[in-house]
């Protein structure tokens, strides 16, 4: 559904993402590893448009959206969740997600009306708001909710653009181990309910493992191993590339 | 319409604006009533300022091309023409579009541009309208000016007063429901955080546009209705420090409301009225802008909100300790 080829991007002799070619499968939750500087979130940037590559192509449904401007692919239906975290700081949780939810249902240069015309937007934004379970904070000024909240509220407004593909630039980063279960059980509802492609980068093996159909191994901004979480533990190279004889023990 | 769902401080600014239609029955007195029509119209021209400053989060040193513009175009129709009503609906019609032109134009070209950037070609252009109205004599009567008729109408202090304050609280209810609308909700948007709104598929350019647009049309009018308290032009309609003033009128009453930008404007003027009077007792009052800029260095230290943002944050948490 989201294909790139020869993706390439260099920032003067660096090569950060090199020729990469994959085919991400609809529906499906794939996940993206590598170690620190492989090139997972320039690889993001240029399948969300924060970054135009210097060789190669990217398509969507069969379109080719590579000189696509973030806020057309965004409107095509691909939309992205950042690493730090990007919210609306002296706003209202809810009306965070309201924006998101304006933005989704077209009112755009709407200027005569009062925005509480708008009912449904306030509502549909509070039932996401439950979904993250986020609803007790509607109210909060999103800079005074703890990290693993702001995380939340960002996928509430990714979940409120009802992409067809979210790109989850690591979810739980940063974010206090007792965080992260609540997290994980948001992306697995959303998972579970089989409407929407998912693309996740992330550190947390064990969660990858759990969660992913499909995991792609990036390093040094090459694409070093595609497959099912089996066959990625099982992949010798992947191992002393970057797992290190992680998963020796679980497999012997 | 449904009376109960109209917000409980539309009553309260409803309230004020009769009063204000009140006042010139009270206050008769010709220096103090245009006084306030100054105030009214700084007032709506620091409302338009704080839209693309407060609201959208663009600072500009150019906004007084706008108010030159809307000066300007009034001085020479009345000029040129027999001074009539007629005249000067399309002085507004006429300085209107000149601004909407202008700011589109000047927005397109320039407001791709990140903060800073921007702010310094926008005092740019303005000093380049400066320059043009003084070489350009033959309409603008360079840096002398000229004076001009006005309908008799036009002339009394009560019809001006009466004309300045319907101006400011129409506009007022006007741009306050814009910015409660879906689009000025995104304006708000990206002032917080300009990229996030990107990527939730809104068109920040265009955005930027249209506000600028509005704030250009809006403060070419407050330069209709300046000029027509002053019947004389000059090129200090173009000059930076009025920029620069209104920018204090909205950073001093409350940046990103638009009550705020009155009441700075309010203070402003009242302050400078008062403290060149006081210049028999002190000499130092004589320069008063020495302490028009002490004053100012201790609200940006003390009060960087601005006088109302000040006291809606007082008032939110005087609330939330009364309910806990």
């Amino acid at each position: 559904m989201l294909e790139t080829k020869d993706l390439t991007i260099q920032f003067g002799g660096h090569t950060a993402v090199d020729h990469v070619t994959v085919d991400i499968a609809e529906k499906q939750l794939t996940s993206i590893i590598g170690p620190n500087g492989a090139g997972k979130t320039t690889f993001f940037n240029l399948l969300s448009g924060q970054l135009s590559p210097t060789e190669g192509e990217i398509y969507f449904r069969g379109e080719n959206i590579t000189s696509m401007s973030t806020t057309k692919r965004s409107r095509l239906g691909i939309g992205r969740s950042f690493q730090i975290t990007n919210v609306f700081p002296n706003l209202t949780v809810l009306e965070n997600v309201r924006l998101a939810v304006q933005s989704k249902r077209n009112v755009r240069y709407q200027m005569m009306a009062h925005f509480l015309h708008y009912k449904k937007f306030q509502e549909e934004a509070y039932a996401l708001l439950e979904k993250v379970l986020l609803d007790k904070k509607a109210d909060t000024i999103a800079a005074n909710l703890a990290h693993g909240e702001k995380r939340k509220l960002e996928i509430a407004m990714l979940l409120a653009l009802d992409s067809e593909i979210l790109l989850l630039d690591e979810p739980t980063a940063g974010m206090a181990l007792e965080e992260v279960p609540a997290i994980i059980e948001v992306i697995e509802h959303i998972k579970a309910r089989k409407e929407q492609t998912i693309v996740l980068i992330e550190h947390k093996m064990d969660m990858i493992m759990d969660l992913s159909d499909e995991v792609l191994v990036l390093f040094h901004g090459e694409l070093l191993a595609q497959g099912t979480p089996e066959d990625i533990i099982a992949n010798d190279i992947v191992q002393s590339a970057y797992l290190g004889g992680m998963y020796n023990e679980r497999l012997s | 319409m449904n009376l109960r769902t109209i917000e409980k401080s539309t009553w309260v600014y409803l309230a004020i604006a009769f009063l204000l239609f009140v006042v010139p029955f009270l206050v008769t007195g010709r220096s103090i009533q245009f006084l306030i029509i100054q105030i009214f119209v700084f007032g709506i021209f620091a409302m338009s300022y704080d839209l693309l400053l407060g609201y959208t989060g663009i600072i500009s040193f150019g906004h007084v091309m706008f108010f030159g513009v809307g000066a300007y175009s009034t001085a020479v129709l009345f000029d040129r023409f027999e001074p009539t009503i007629f005249t000067f609906g399309l002085a507004i019609l006429v300085s209107a579009i000149i601004a909407g032109v202008v700011s589109f134009i000047v927005g397109i070209l320039t407001l791709r541009l990140k903060s800073h950037f921007y702010a310094m070609l926008t005092l740019a252009l303005a000093g380049l309208f400066l320059v043009g109205a003084e070489k350009w004599r033959k309409v603008t009567g360079g840096s002398d000016g000229f004076t001009f008729g006005l309908p008799d109408m036009l002339r009394d202090s009560f019809t001006l007063y009466m004309l300045s304050a319907l101006s400011l609280v129409l506009l007022f209810f006007g741009l306050r429901r814009m910015t409660k609308s879906p689009f000025g909700k995104v304006l708000v948007a990206i002032r917080e955080n300009e990229s996030r709104t990107e990527s939730l598929g809104y068109q920040v350019l265009h955005y930027k546009v249209i506000v600028s647009v509005v704030s250009g049309v809006v403060a070419s009018y407050s330069g209709v209705l300046y000029i027509l308290s002053l019947r004389f032009v000059d090129t200090s309609v173009f000059a930076t420090d009025l920029t620069i003033d209104v920018l204090l009128m909205t950073i001093i009453g409350g940046v990103g409301t638009l009550i705020g930008p009155i009441i700075g404007a309010s203070l402003i003027e009242f302050a400078h009225h008062w403290l060149s009077d006081l210049s028999d007792v002190h000499w130092l009052f004589e320069r008063w802008i020495i302490l028009y800029g002490t004053i100012f260095i201790l609200i940006v230290v003390f009060f960087p909100k601005g006088i109302v943002g000040t006291l809606a944050d007082r008032y939110i948490r005087w609330r939330a300790r009364r309910t806990e």
